[in-house]
């Protein structure tokens, strides 16, 4: 988009700055694939690139889940089932039937979003804690046909045998090559999500958030918008259990327990409830905390570790549900904007400031 | 990704081990069998029931819905144990040997479970009162998911028993065990049922607690201290689930990851009285119970979870679908 001189009415320069304004989404969504590209040159260690892969698993599915909770108001704790079915249907095509990694990623995708369409439509018509329990009953009940069907899923000690990915003749080996695939599948879902909630069907869903009752009125399909997100939320997670099966070579079912259900809802409510960028910076946060926790709390108490992470994300989703329920980045945002908005006020009533408003 | 050290199973209440030890041995015929389910399920069946009584104890007078009442089972349990026998808290490091008699073992720790419920609504609930349905929800899981951490920082993975109340043979009927822990269960059922009922419709107290139930704001004209029964609410729940999971703990032992399940359940119970309907939550309870333990015993075991959670959504869906009323799945 380019400025007009206003003395000759020719086309003028073209302001970078005007630009990234008018084109926010696009600017950051550019900024994060050129950091992403870059970052493995100070990430070297390998330990540290597999953490910023599962950052990638992460983020897929909590901007999945987002859309999901945030756009129409829905609670899920069962997401982890439809990333468990991507990484167990992905497993089972390539480990026991031979099939080539990307067509058995498709399929696995297909097959999860036609399971998340055939569960949505009796379950949507619940609401609030009734959604929520039957969300996690599903968890629950997958995690138990996982487990005992052990002729198919190999039970507790999980399906063995995953080949790795491979794009075309290349097969991927290393930590760089994983994060790369991993990265970038997570920045195509991120451009597919942002145009989504930029467009028509964006503005539907607000709005089916905001009341369903006025959506409806207006004319919008509220049970077939609401079917579309969970699916296409289930698709998202599914291709990222796949690249996880791909990862690990190896998927067990404490991947995919409830527990870990209301960890992804611990990074949408830490990133912001209908924030896609939110959902970076929520899964980010979490997963990098999980780690912190994991290696920290051995060394202050002797023997702990993972079950400090249960009681930490147990109380951040109590705190920021209470302080900040709208999210750690637009809470933060809001409290400067308060304070920002009292410190104009205070000092020298006599001024009257002609942008009061912040 | 998470990773929780491997508890025993699954989590939630492990089945008796009377009813496992009779199978093995072939003794018994078809009617025994059917009469042993239902031995085993009246006495699930009054867990769910009491953990039910909870959540519609609180969501009664508050319209919350507790996600963590199946964890202050588990709190009441637990603390029982370390206060009656010597245990190693936090992995060992600590070891507490207070080796109370067991009578005020309990009593004192349905005490602090009730403490625990009322500090949890003061820190956590007050401060939120306004907030939306999906905060509210995700506050209390967030309450479960941590008093279950805190569980495991404290207790570990382990299973822990407690003696059984009264030794002594079990009474057999026609084929059929009922151990005297069994009698337990449902007699403290039907006492607490009993008392709260008692409660409920002959105590000023009670009946200011209903009266919140019923409308808020005119209990409040009558000079009813709304935020006073909430706390009182919660405080009643976490008493009813934390004698419910003392009492059940003689026979499936309690670990730090039962409260999820039986939080689940005892929802299930709740959703058969609407959430508001306090006899009908118990009936709900025996039922899920008697659900469990035939679908284990006739059909399948491993599944017996499962039983449970289709019954809820056959239940869910039937309500939404409007046979008995849409309003009941508006929550």
């Amino acid at each position: 988009m380019s400025t007009v001189n206003r003395k000759t009415g020719l086309p003028g320069r073209f302001q970078l700055a005007d630009w990234i304004t008018h084109h926010q989404n696009l600017a950051a969504f550019l900024a994060l694939a050129a950091m992403l590209a870059i970052l493995p040159l100070w990430v070297t260690n390998n330990y540290q690139r597999s953490i910023l892969v599962f950052i990638g698993f992460n983020t897929m599915l909590t901007v999945g889940l987002s859309l999901l909770m945030g756009y129409t108001g829905q609670i899920s704790l069962g997401h982890a089932v439809f990333f468990g079915c991507g990484a167990y249907i992905t497993g089972l095509l390539t480990a026991r039937y031979n099939w080539s990694p990307w067509p058995a990623i498709v399929a696995a995708a297909v097959l999860t979003g036609l399971l998340a369409y055939l569960v949505g439509v009796p379950i949507f018509k619940l609401r609030g804690h009734y959604l929520a329990m039957a969300t996690l009953g599903l968890n629950i009940i997958f995690e138990t046909v996982v487990v005992t069907e052990t002729g198919w899923t190999g039970g507790s000690n999980g399906l063995l045998g995953i080949p790795r990915l491979s794009i075309g003749p290349w097969v991927l080996k290393s930590e760089l090559s994983y994060y790369y695939v991993t990265w970038a599948m997570t920045l195509a879902i991120l451009a597919v999500s942002l145009n989504i909630v930029n467009s028509r069907v964006g503005r539907a869903l607000r709005a089916i958030h905001a009341s369903e009752l006025a959506a409806g009125t207006m004319g919008v399909e509220v049970d077939a918008f609401k079917l579309k997100v969970l699916t296409l939320s289930a698709v998202y997670a599914s291709l990222a259990g796949s690249l996880f099966a791909f990862y690990l070579q190896i998927v067990t079912p404490s991947s995919f327990s409830f527990i870990f259900s209301i960890e992804l809802v611990v990074m949408v409510a830490v990133g912001g409830l209908s924030s896609i960028w939110g959902a970076i910076f929520g899964a980010a946060s979490v997963t990098l905390l999980g780690e912190a926790l994991r290696n920290i709390m051995p060394r202050l108490v002797r023997g702990a570790s993972a079950e400090a992470e249960l009681l930490a994300f147990g109380l951040i989703l109590v705190i920021i549900m209470i302080f900040m329920p709208d999210g750690l980045t637009a809470g933060v945002a809001k409290r400067l904007r308060a304070r920002r908005q009292a410190r104009r006020e205070a000092p020298g009533r006599t001024e009257q400031s002609a942008d009061a408003m912040p | 990704m998470m990773k929780e050290p491997a508890g025993q199973g699954a989590g939630g209440l492990r089945p008796p081990h009377e009813l496992e030890e009779r199978r093995e041995r072939g003794f018994m015929s078809l009617e025994s069998q059917l009469l042993q389910y239902l031995f085993a399920g009246l006495t699930l069946g009054s867990i769910y029931a009491l953990i039910a009584l909870g959540f519609v104890t609180i969501y009664n007078v508050t319209g919350i819905v507790n996600f963590a009442q199946g964890d202050f089972a588990m709190l009441g349990a637990l603390i029982t144990v370390t206060l009656y026998q010597r245990t190693g808290l936090f992995n060992r490091v600590i070891t507490v040997d207070l080796q109370l008699p067991l009578p005020l073992a309990i009593v004192v720790a349905v005490i602090l479970t009730t403490l625990i419920g009322v500090v949890l609504y003061v820190l956590a609930i007050r401060p939120a009162r306004g907030a939306s349905v999906i905060s509210l929800i995700i506050i209390t899981i967030g309450l479960s998911i941590a008093l279950r951490g805190l569980g495991l920082i404290i207790w570990w993975t382990d299973p822990y028993p407690l003696p059984v109340f009264t030794p002594g043979p079990p009474i057999e009927i026609a084929g059929a065990v009922l151990t005297r822990q069994n009698v337990w269960v449902i007699g403290t059922m039907l006492a607490i049922v009993i008392g709260l009922y008692l409660f409920f419709e002959h105590t000023l107290l009670g009946k200011a607690l209903r009266a919140c139930a019923v409308n808020r704001d005119a209990a409040r004209l009558m000079g009813i201290k709304a935020d006073q029964m909430a706390l009182f609410s919660f405080a009643l729940g976490a008493a009813v689930s934390a004698i419910a999971g003392i009492v059940i703990t003689p026979s499936t032992f309690m670990a730090y990851d039962s409260g999820t399940l039986l939080s689940l359940k005892g929802f299930v119970a709740a959703i058969m009285g609407g959430l508001t309907n306090a006899p009908l939550a118990v009936v709900g309870g025996l039922l899920l119970g008697l659900v469990e333990a035939f679908g284990a015993g006739l059909l399948s075991s491993a599944y017996k979870d499962a039983f449970a959670f289709l019954t809820m959504f056959v239940l869910l869906l039937v309500w939404a679908s409007g046979l008995f009323g849409r309003r009941l799945v508006e929550a």
